[in-house]
């Protein structure tokens, strides 16, 4: 995947996230930035220091979960993480990598008698053992169950809580709006949007989606919809409509009234809080789940 | 504080060490399969008395004669046959020679197999001995059996060295495109792994196995067929040893742009098969012509081959097999540089 004049700047500290559809060159991005892939042109800065002339020094001071690493099936969870210890100069020891994971009662457990979620987990402590200043975690939760996901997002903000910049990697929305002060939507090698999930969401201009469809043989024109108080915006797809709108309150009695005198009735309504998939579809025209 | 975890050339050693040592399959084919395969070569091959040649008489005036005289001597088998079926028999090789009765007795045999002629020298022998001939020149046989020029103690050496091969192409070439496959070499690039410390322990953790498997064959082949040891024991180590650093640096360049499990197995095969027929692991490479020797000699494998059994059979020293030893390492030398060079880290 190609990354065409990608603009990113993360700030020490904070939880940065680069958010998009698989496919969308993050993997690319990070390992530019990780110094696996040279760009054609470009230039990375890390804590002040590049590729070319500090590499040694730069990887001391990184950590670093790839997508799909799988550690040799049988070595125990403690073996790989001191091994991993043993190859930085400086860092944790093998326990608080451990336990900053939960893996304490892992410990002696191969690889291959591990779930996803605990090695997603292990692999994280494989990163944390360096004490990085920075960490790169990619897609840190891809193919996990909702139990396992919550368990890593809580390793995750903890490890913000103690000051780690961390660069997460995710085509979670929701997982970005939970853990990252700021993020940087990416589509098709490009930033197509950049900032705290608030700013993101706030940048639609309303705060809430109502969704409804209607029994077939009744017409509601957009321009009627956006007559409607507080509507935003207006997108009608496969006979479901999709209004932005700033207050539910006025707006869905008000979408009710008219459908009322139209006579038609609806076969489904729903609404929710804006989201940052909402800010992708706004920004797309697609879903995250069909990019 | 610190953990002691021995620095990173310990910890990726250590790694692969355990890998291999908890891989039932590895153990099996490293250290069981060669004892099992000159188990079967060594029954199979074993030291007996000559057996008897087959012979065909042609049914006809005299044959009856013959073949008592042709029977009753030693080392051949007689028996009388119609026209059609001695010829059946000499052409599928159940018989080496074919004899006529009559005058003269003709003798058919193919002249390019070498038990029809000594078929015919032991018939023609029997033949003149039952019609009176008298010996004018005494003869006395002594028949020894010497340690050193079995069969088994020739395959033993040979057995050792393809040993030797296997486990460090095999060992180096899988585990790291394993590695590959499953992006851990591109994590282990992501820290400041020196790649020369990762490259270093794939042969360290190689060479943890030598002495065990270099041992399990030998000691089978000293105490079940009593082969000869007589070179000098550190010799043999020191031997061993280049030989193995020198195929873990072949494995190592056999295995370092292979991207699939697949694609190194082929390229394996096609580097060792060679080796495995011309470089004298069952047979001698004394057989193949003259103009592919100087070829066959270059291998890795019939230089080690040829060092091993020089100390073992012939107790040579270490100097006279320096010739040897210098291809072996030479091999190594070149293949670990330029896998260094072309490794392929994702």
């Amino acid at each position: 995947m190609a990354v065409d004049g990608l603009d990113l700047e993360v700030r020490l500290g904070e939880c940065f996230g680069l958010l998009g559809p698989n496919g969308a060159g993050k993997t690319t991005t990070v390992e530019v930035l990780q110094g696996l892939l040279t760009p054609d042109a470009g230039d990375v800065q890390i804590l002040g220091m590049r590729w070319k002339t500090d590499e040694r020094a730069l990887r001391e001071r990184l950590g670093t979960q790839l997508q799909e690493t799988i550690f040799p099936d049988k070595l125990t969870v403690r073996e790989v993480v001191t091994l991993f210890r043993s190859l930085y100069e400086h860092g944790t020891t093998v326990d608080e990598a451990i336990d900053a994971v939960a893996l304490r009662e892992k410990q002696n457990t191969w690889v291959k008698k591990l779930s996803g979620g605990q090695r997603q987990r292990l692999a994280i402590a494989a990163a944390l053992v360096s004490d990085p200043e920075l960490l790169f975690l990619d897609e840190p939760t891809a193919g996990l169950d909702p139990q396992s996901r919550h368990q890593l997002w809580d390793i995750i903000a903890s490890l913000r809580e103690r000051g780690k910049t961390v660069l997460l990697t995710t085509h979670y929305m929701d997982e970005a709006e939970r853990l990252c002060d700021r993020v940087a939507v990416v589509d098709h090698g490009k930033v197509i949007a950049l900032g705290t999930p608030r700013e993101l969401i706030a940048s639609l201009g309303a705060e809430h989606v109502v969704e409804f469809g209607v029994e077939d043989g009744v017409h509601l024109t957009e321009d009627a919809l956006r007559e409607l108080p507080g509507v935003e915006e207006v997108r009608i797809e496969n006979g479901t409509t999709r209004i932005t709108v700033r207050r539910v309150h006025e707006a869905v009695p008000a979408l009710l009234g008219l459908l009322n005198d139209q006579g038609a009735s609806l076969n489904q309504l729903a609404t929710h809080h804006a989201t940052l998939e909402d800010v992708f579809l706004h920004l797309t025209g697609r879903s995250l789940r069909d990019a | 504080m610190r953990d002691r975890h021995g620095g990173p050339l310990a910890q990726l050693t250590l790694w692969r060490v355990r890998e291999i040592f908890r891989e039932p399959e590895a153990l099996f084919w490293v250290f069981a399969f060669p004892v099992l395969l000159s188990i079967a070569l060594g029954i199979a091959f074993r030291s007996r008395a000559p057996q008897a040649l087959q012979v065909a008489v042609q049914d006809g005036p005299g044959a009856a004669a013959l073949v008592a005289a042709l029977d009753s001597a030693q080392g051949l088998r007689a028996e009388a046959l119609d026209s059609v079926q001695a010829h059946e028999q000499l052409r599928t090789g159940r018989v080496a020679l074919v004899v006529i009765p009559g005058t003269p007795i003709v003798f058919r045999f193919d002249s390019t197999r070498d038990e029809s002629h000594l078929a015919r020298l032991r018939a023609m022998n029997a033949i003149e001995a039952a019609s009176g001939r008298r010996d004018v020149v005494a003869i006395t046989d002594v028949k020894v059996t010497e340690k050193g020029s079995r069969y088994i103690d020739f395959l033993i050496p040979g057995l050792i060295g393809l040993n030797i091969m296997g486990t460090g192409m095999w060992g180096l070439g899988f585990g790291t495109v394993r590695m590959r496959t499953k992006n851990l070499l591109k994590r282990l690039l992501s820290s400041p792994m020196r790649k020369s410390h990762f490259l270093a322990a794939q042969i360290f953790a190689r060479l943890v196995f030598l002495p065990l498997e270099v041992g399990a064959v030998l000691l089978f082949g000293v105490i079940v067929f009593g082969i000869p040891v007589r070179g000098s024991l550190i010799s043999l180590a020191i031997i061993a040893l280049l030989g193995a650093m020198s195929f873990a640096g072949l494995g190592l360049l056999t295995a370092s742009r292979a991207k699939t499990i697949e694609g190194v197995s082929g390229l394996m095969n096609v580097v060792m098969v060679p080796m495995w027929i011309l470089s004298g692991v069952f047979f001698s490479w004394s057989h193949f012509p003259d103009a592919i020797q100087p070829l066959i000699r270059a291998l890795p494998l019939t230089a080690l081959n040829d060092a091993l059994r020089a100390n073992l059979l012939d107790g040579a020293s270490l100097a006279s097999t320096v010739g040897l030893l210098a291809i072996v390492a030479a091999w190594g030398v070149v293949s670990f540089g330029v896998a260094l060079k072309i490794f392929r880290w994702k």
